[in-house]
């Protein structure tokens, strides 16, 4: 009886282990900085939000796609109201159609269109990115870990948010040695996850997004928004996610302990 | 289950069913009063965990078909549509997605009980198969429902897996692509791959009724292994086992929604957050946590078609292993040797996950061809032979006597 409980003690520990995907090689791991959003009761910070949309709208828009989000996930999302939503959808261009006479035609946004992207297709997008494609931002803080190691990701989740930062934030001066196989319309950045030559290059500089609240706009900053506003992007609905699962916890936790002690009363006459 | 009924209708009703249809009979025998012996510890009750899991994935599997569109186009984004979109949907595609690992670690727990306890052992040879069956089941299952959402490791997980088949002689490239439904995995792939995941846990559940009716022909085996000898050693299966059923179902649940809902993403792999593209290869494709020991012996021969011949061998041995344990005392309690034996394969079995995990390359491929060999012996030569030459420790006259015996040992008062 004890062996066979340490070994599910074991097993279990060990099916708690499933990824040990390897890092690319030379990829350093993310920084490790801290964000409103985590933990068992972490909520997005809306003013955040309001700030790191800025950002993808102002810089990363431009070249990169967000197909799977509806302007009126902003809304829902309590990021902007709903006539902020209406107004701000209204800005965008989209195609629709066709009309009664079979052609296709452009009008404003709705809250309920998706974000429009900037290429028609791949093959655009790689035109005009020197052959590199901007990948979809949709779900980038969920397809990119910043760190690896089974109990790093059990302890500190995989990292998706400060892996956006650390892109950002990590564009350097290759080392002489490196940078001699630099490719063409390349840049060095270590925290890239394919392999530290980046065909993005440094999207970000001080003072280049003004924010309505004054909030300071340096580089790091922009950052750390985009990168919430990233992680919001990707699982939207997270803080209800943690609510709902607290009290599925709590109501969990209360039954097994009633069903503890009716089962001990059960058994109270076997022996 | 067995014998003619001796059960009574008392209202008039009761008694004109009972003429027609039995099925209270039925249930009041096989799962109310089914005696059952009274010393099962907890790690008898995951048969009924795994009853749950069973049904918890195909009801939130039929959910998750009324908002899912099977094409390649289609697949991913209709996955992030039920997340997004879908009242609730977040919490049933977790539900799903965390449950099939839920399920598998019910069943390997379920699995090395019954190895430990000799529940494969006559008479229950047939029982222990069936669950073989339903394993089989459940990889063949479990791995086309993954190829599902269209992601990076759905898409290229399909072609290893897939191709492997390719390495059958003279037929193998014919095979391949009968099975993908075309020149590579597409459209004809995905669809095919949801049609049988769909009917696939049907007949799960069919084998599974088989596995309970198999179950209660000679009754549950016990920790002690020792054959059902009186009443005295049983008790009736409610209240009893209900509730300490319940119970551990409710515990097993916590862990399962602590995963849902904290760590919902830990259990998969980030890349298949990214939509399957034909034309890039991701750096390390690796299988889900539940396959890895068998993906490290399929990469441990070095031929293909020795690789897989293996990895269906460690599976497909399973099913002889009744025939390969000689001993004739049931339970690894009672058994000295084989316990130390036990824990060595038990090692054995998670180190070959670890280096399932790890790249084919320098001393992971060594160990993995050390421990391959070791999984084998210890079916094939180590359980045949501990038989012959074990000395057992003597076993309780019977159920009751060990249960006593041990209230005894720690001065338990009966409880009135």
């Amino acid at each position: 009886m004890k062996t066979l409980k340490a070994i599910a003690l074991a097993g279990l520990a060990f099916g708690l282990v499933p990824h040990l995907a390897l890092a690319a090689e030379g990829q350093k791991p993310a920084k490790p900085i801290a964000f409103s959003f985590e933990g068992a009761f972490g909520k997005f910070d809306r003013a955040q939000l309001q700030r790191g949309y800025k950002v993808y709208k102002e810089v990363c828009s431009n070249c990169h796609s967000m197909q799977l989000l509806s302007f009126r996930n902003l809304e829902e999302g309590e990021i902007f109201s709903e006539e902020q939503v209406k107004a701000l959808a209204a800005t965008f261009t989209v195609k629709d159609g066709p009309d009664a006479s079979g052609e296709m035609f452009e009008r404003p946004g709705l809250p309920s269109d998706r974000f429009p992207s900037p290429f028609a297709n791949e093959e655009t997008a790689r035109a005009a990115n020197g052959g590199a494609y901007p990948p979809d931002m949709s779900l980038i803080t969920k397809s990119r870990p910043g760190w690896y190691g089974t109990f790093n990701q059990f302890w500190y989740g995989i990292g998706g948010p400060q892996y956006v930062y650390s892109v950002l934030t990590g564009y350097e001066e290759p080392s002489a040695e490196l940078a001699k196989e630099q490719p063409e319309g390349k840049y060095y950045n270590p925290y890239f996850g394919s392999g530290h030559w980046i065909g993005m290059g440094a999207p970000l500089s001080d003072g280049q997004v003004t924010f309505d609240d004054g909030a300071p706009n340096t580089v790091d900053d922009m950052a750390r928004d985009v990168a919430t506003f990233l992680a919001f992007a990707a699982e939207p609905h997270m803080e209800s996610r943690k609510s709902t699962g607290f009290m599925v916890l709590i109501y969990l936790a209360v039954l097994s302990v009633l069903l503890y002690f009716v089962k001990k009363k059960v058994w109270a006459d076997v022996h | 289950m067995s014998g003619p009924s001796t059960y009574k209708p008392t209202s008039a009703f009761g008694k004109w069913m009972h003429e027609r249809l039995p099925i209270y009979a039925l249930v009041k025998e096989s799962a109310l009063d089914f005696p059952t012996p009274k010393n099962l510890n907890y790690f008898w009750t995951f048969g009924g965990i795994l009853a749950l899991m069973m049904v918890a994935q195909i009801v939130t599997g039929i959910v998750l078909v009324m908002h899912y569109t099977p094409h390649v186009d289609f697949a991913f984004a209709s996955k992030e549509h039920i997340i997004r979109n879908v009242n609730y949907g977040w919490m049933i595609q977790k539900f799903h997605e965390v449950g099939a690992s839920m399920f598998f670690i019910a069943v390997y727990i379920h699995m090395f009980r019954g190895m430990y306890y000799g529940s494969y052992k006559a008479p229950r040879e047939v029982l222990w198969m069936i669950g073989v069956i339903i394993y089989l089941l459940m990889m063949a299952t479990a791995f086309m429902g993954y190829v599902l959402p269209w992601g990076q490791m759905s898409f290229w997980g399909a072609k290893v897996i897939t191709n492997l088949f390719s390495a059958s002689p003279f037929v193998g490239e014919s095979v391949t692509t009968w099975l993908w439904g075309g020149y590579s995995v597409d459209n004809p792939t995905l669809n095919r791959f949801f049609s049988l995941h769909y009917l696939l846990p049907f007949v799960l559940a069919g084998v599974v009724g088989l596995h309970i009716w198999a179950l209660h022909v000679p009754g549950n085996n016990n920790p002690t292994g020792v054959s059902v000898k009186s009443g005295q050693d049983t008790v009736p299966f409610h209240p009893y086992y209900t509730y300490k059923d319940a119970f551990a179902i409710v515990v097993f649940l916590l862990f399962f929604c602590f995963f849902v809902f904290y760590r919902p993403d830990y259990l998969g792999h980030a890349i298949n957050y990214e939509k399957a593209n034909p034309l890039v290869t991701p750096p390390h494709i690796v299988p889900e946590w539940y396959y890895l020991p068998f993906y490290a012996i399929l990469r441990s021969i070095p031929s293909k078609l020795g690789g897989v011949i293996a990895m269906f061998g460690s599976i497909l041995i399973l099913f002889v292993l009744p025939w390969l344990d000689t001993s004739r005392v049931r339970s690894g309690n009672y058994r000295p040797i084989f316990k130390g034996f036990f824990v060595v394969f038990a090692i054995v079995c998670v180190a070959l996950g670890y280096l399932g995990s790890k790249p084919a390359e320098g001393a992971y491929v060594v160990w993995s061809r050390i421990l391959t060999a070791y999984y084998f012996i210890h079916f094939l030569f180590i359980l045949p032979m501990l038989g012959l030459f074990e000395n057992t420790k003597p076993l309780p006259a019977s159920i009751a006597d060990d249960v006593l015996s041990k209230n005894n040992q720690y001065n338990l008062q009966p409880a009135e």
